[in-house]
């Protein structure tokens, strides 16, 4: 494998969690590897029955639009999340979530998917993955 | 060796790529990949990952409507 992509997923709407997705997922099928650092509203996604629980980032509408664009993805043969993410990790990509998030929003690893978390990590983790990459992203 | 064949007609983006990225790692030294599909960006885009990952692409056919991507794994 050649080059890495580090992505911090900050968000936890479900328009940037496909956004962070479908980078990662296009990274490692490019032979890069790949981490998603889940940190803030963006660990919400990694709580069990979770992950396409989250708002559109733009017209929502009480969730109505966040319906809408879910139509419209199956219309448009677009992979659900729940396939982006076991493409993701059948490629080897890495997922790590934030220690301190879990501290302040009082998660504990029993309500996360642990099945997917290849790391608990901090700051420190997240850097010494982008000093290594040669994609870093704030989604 | 032997020939897989993907089949990712209509399927979106980036699951093409994704699907050729996930039979290279399956396959064996020699085998070859064949891919069709409808996504237009990844024509262009599998022969990218393929030369990206040192794999070969045989033979690129474009119908029209749809491609046909032949790769060998190294």
């Amino acid at each position: 494998m050649t080059g890495k992509t580090t992505i911090i997923v900050h968000s936890g709407d479900m328009d940037k969690v496909i956004s962070a997705f479908i980078i990662a997922n296009g990274s490692l099928s490019m032979g890069m590897e790949a981490s998603l650092y889940f940190t803030f509203w963006g660990l919400n996604r990694l709580k069990k029955g979770g992950l396409d629980k989250g708002p559109l980032s733009k017209m929502n509408m009480l969730g109505l639009g966040r319906r809408m664009i879910k139509g419209r993805m199956v219309k448009a043969n677009v992979a659900t999340l729940e396939t982006m993410v076991k493409d993701f990790k059948e490629l080897g990509g890495k997922i790590i979530a934030c220690e301190m998030t879990m501290e302040i929003m009082g998660i504990t690893k029993e309500q996360l998917r642990t099945d997917w978390i290849d790391e608990f990590g901090a700051v420190g983790t997240y850097v010494n993955e982008a000093r290594k990459s040669d994609i870093t992203l704030f989604i | 060796m032997s020939q897989i064949n993907l089949d990712c007609r209509r399927q979106n983006c980036p699951v093409p790529l994704v699907e050729v990225r996930k039979a290279l790692r399956k396959a064996a030294a020699g085998d070859v990949i064949e891919v069709v599909g409808t996504h237009p960006a990844s024509k262009k885009e599998i022969p990218m990952a393929v030369e990206a990952t040192g794999d070969e692409v045989v033979e690129v056919k474009d119908t029209g409507s749809e491609w046909t991507i032949r790769i060998r794994k190294r």
